[in-house]
């Protein structure tokens, strides 16, 4: 899970450019919207096409995204969920 | 009366503010020199790496240009518009995001990048930036015209708007340039001998003011 987890950091920074952030500040258990990363609803949509580019996982319903987003460890939680990473 | 109190231009890997160089770069890539002038300027907005290079072109022009002038405290916010224009629209990202979905089998378009796929989101990131909700416009055509702005941006003072931010934005492949002037109305500032009046002439010549080093 560990190894799932920084390998994500890196693509989250990158696909979000976020690029003024390094990995090690990011903290698992943050929230990646509002006041943790502060991610906007742009962002949220990135995270949705880089599950699907990276892991080959569709996230049917929007709905799913506010449980799967909530940090880099549920990300990283329901990934393994789904066999991937 | 209104006036044009500031300015700032940025053209052949520099940036000139009132005409005077203040910054140049070797950079060979438009995102390098984009992240030099940010760093140069100071600026600290994480949402600029966001951007397409049009806006974060637009947006540091406008920084330089704003810079120790007082303009955005001197007005209210709800009274100054941003009136800007370029040849190009949003041709460069649109370029990219064609790209990303040119191939069916590698089919990924990035929402981020298909927000910027309007020019007149280079209006709404200057405005987030700093908060301006008054009138706005964007422009395409052939090349800078200084009467299509001044005659706009007069017709805005007008009605209801105080101040304005206008110019040029505009990356198109390699090719980059932004010049934006301020424009206020100054019948109750302080008279300052560098305002220049708000008309196609003095855009032109501010436009044709600064020395290039080649």
């Amino acid at each position: 899970m560990d190894a799932l987890i920084e390998k994500l950091k890196g693509q989250i920074i990158e696909q979000l450019n976020l690029v003024e952030l390094k990995p090690e500040e990011i903290n698992p258990d943050s929230p990646l919207f509002g006041e943790g990363l502060g991610l906007d609803s742009i962002d949220a949509l990135e995270l949705i096409v880089l599950l699907e580019k990276h892991y080959g996982i569709k996230i049917e319903d929007p709905k799913d995204g506010k449980t799967i987003f909530q940090s880099l460890r549920t990300m990283a939680e329901y990934i393994k969920s789904q066999g991937k990473g | 009366m209104n006036s044009i109190t500031s300015y700032a231009h940025i053209k052949h890997n520099q940036v000139s503010v009132n005409g005077t160089i203040v910054f140049q770069s070797g950079a060979t890539a438009l995102t390098d020199f984009l992240m030099e002038v940010y760093k140069a300027i100071g600026l600290n907005y994480p949402k600029f790496h966001k951007m397409d290079a049009q806006c974060k072109l637009g947006v540091l022009c406008t920084e330089y240009a704003l810079q120790q002038t007082g303009f955005l405290e001197s007005h209210s916010l709800q009274q100054t518009a941003i009136v800007l224009s370029n040849a190009a629209s949003s041709l460069e990202t649109d370029r990219q995001h064609q790209q990303s979905i040119a191939d069916k089998s590698n089919y990924f378009p990035s929402p981020a990048v298909f927000v910027y796929t309007l020019p007149n989101i280079i209006i709404g990131e200057i405005a987030i930036k700093h908060k301006i909700t008054g009138e706005n416009a964007f422009f395409v055509s052939e090349k800078p015209d200084a009467a299509l702005l001044v005659n706009y941006t007069n017709a805005l003072f007008a009605e209801q708007t105080q101040a304005a931010i206008s110019g040029w934005v505009e990356v198109d492949g390699d090719a980059f340039e932004a010049f934006i002037f301020l424009a206020e109305n100054t019948e109750n500032i302080n008279k300052n001998t560098n305002f220049k009046p708000l008309n196609q002439i003095t855009v032109i010549e501010l436009y044709n003011q600064t020395k290039w080093m080649h």
